[in-house]
């Protein structure tokens, strides 16, 4: 309650628009705070469903000689992971590693892709406190950037309530943002993965995002339009189609990278990548649901107030 | 359910129908917000692998697993 009377006045104080009980400061600071709690439920899921395969990828990365961006031409000691002809196990490594000047505890199993020179964080701090940040941070940003384009976007797409527009956009967001740049850019564990393309591959990466959400927007624009003449459902079905027209016509266009190596397990990309669109899912569903359910609970409370100020 | 909710008056109590808010009032907090949350989306996702701000690794090997299990490519 606090919340949305420090919204409106300052929101009031920017346009003198008062007719909306909810104002865009408090919007986005909502988003932020269920996309905080998405993230907590994505660390949740990932950790059941997305450690393992990181873990058992990680333990292969000497096998599959990952991580070929680290210059061990220039560094003749042999990092953690990178000249291992063996498998190695994490916990108990007897293997020769010359790691004299290792900094971190042998038993923790760090895991580096720096210069081979010193583990900066151990195994258990990466898939911990690391990815517990991570997640946290993009739930934030990400639950902040859905509560803005919620703000413009609820009421004016048709008939619907806050609640159905945020479940919309939370699906939209998880095709447009995650799945379909997904299956172009799948995402890949550790092992996988070539150095010297990175950089072109994280470019072309965001530039199929950036695509996904243009097209996305503008079939939602698209689908505004045919409605009228249409109705919604062919308007929606129509837009669909388009987006996904221009979607496989870009990723024909651009280049695909194939850097999974020889006699990678299968199952264990599989199981990591499912991970990884399951994280997403649990993710996108919180944001879309949860903050739906607060706007719609927050719209109603926020209406009948303005209907007793206006009565007294 | 009202369609022409744009033609109600600011100050009528709505129910139900939802009257947008204007663009002028979203634009501040998109321009400013918008812009730290992608800086946000940059240091989880991008900082110190292909381009980097900070020299070393500490920010990518911290979200190392994080970066994995969202897809951002990471090495």
């Amino acid at each position: 309650m606090q919340i949305e009377n420090l919204g409106r006045e300052s929101a009031s104080n920017i346009s003198g628009f008062q007719g909306n009980t909810i104002m865009v400061g408090s919007i986005l600071l909502r988003g932020m705070l269920v996309g905080i709690l998405a993230g907590l439920l994505a660390f949740g899921f990932a950790r059941v469903f997305g450690e393992p395969a990181v873990e058992r990828a990680i333990g292969l990365e000497g096998q599959f000689g990952g991580h070929s961006h680290a210059p061990e031409a220039a560094a003749p000691a042999p990092h953690a992971h990178g000249a291992d002809a063996a498998p190695h196990t994490h916990a108990a490594d007897a293997a020769p590693h010359s790691h004299a000047a290792t900094p971190a505890p042998e038993a923790a199993g760090g895991h580096s892709h720096g210069d081979g020179e010193e583990e900066l964080f151990s195994r258990s701090t990466q898939s911990g406190p690391g990815l517990l940040v991570a997640l946290v941070v993009y739930g934030a940003a990400m639950g902040g950037l859905f509560a803005l384009v919620f703000a413009f976007v609820n009421g004016r797409v048709g008939a619907l309530s806050p609640r159905a527009t945020a479940a919309l956009l939370g699906l939209a967001a998880f095709i447009a943002l995650v799945l379909v740049p997904g299956l172009k850019y799948p995402a890949n564990p550790p092992a996988v993965g070539d150095g010297s393309t990175i950089g072109m591959r994280t470019a072309l990466f965001f530039m199929m995002i950036a695509a996904s959400v243009v097209a996305m927007t503008g079939a939602v624009v698209l689908a505004r339009g045919l409605a009228a003449r249409h109705g919604a459902w062919n308007g929606a079905l129509l837009a669909t189609i388009a987006y996904l027209v221009v979607l496989t016509v870009l990723s024909l266009a651009l280049p695909t990278f194939n850097e999974v190596p020889e006699g990678f397990p299968a199952d264990l990309l599989w199981q990591f990548r499912v991970a990884t669109l399951g994280i997403q899912a649990v993710f996108w569903a919180v944001i879309g649901l949860g903050f739906g359910t607060w706007m719609e609970a927050a719209s109603r409370n926020g209406a009948g107030r303005k209907a007793k100020l206006v009565h007294h | 359910m009202a369609q022409d909710t744009l033609t109600l008056s600011p100050n009528a109590p709505v129910l139900g129908a939802v009257r947008p808010i204007p663009v002028s009032e979203i634009l501040p907090w998109a321009a400013f917000g918008g812009l730290i949350l992608l800086l946000a989306l940059y240091f989880v996702g991008a900082e110190q692998g292909a381009t980097a701000l900070f020299s070393g690794s500490a920010v990518h090997e911290f979200v190392h697993d994080g970066r994995h299990l969202l897809g951002f490519p990471c090495h």
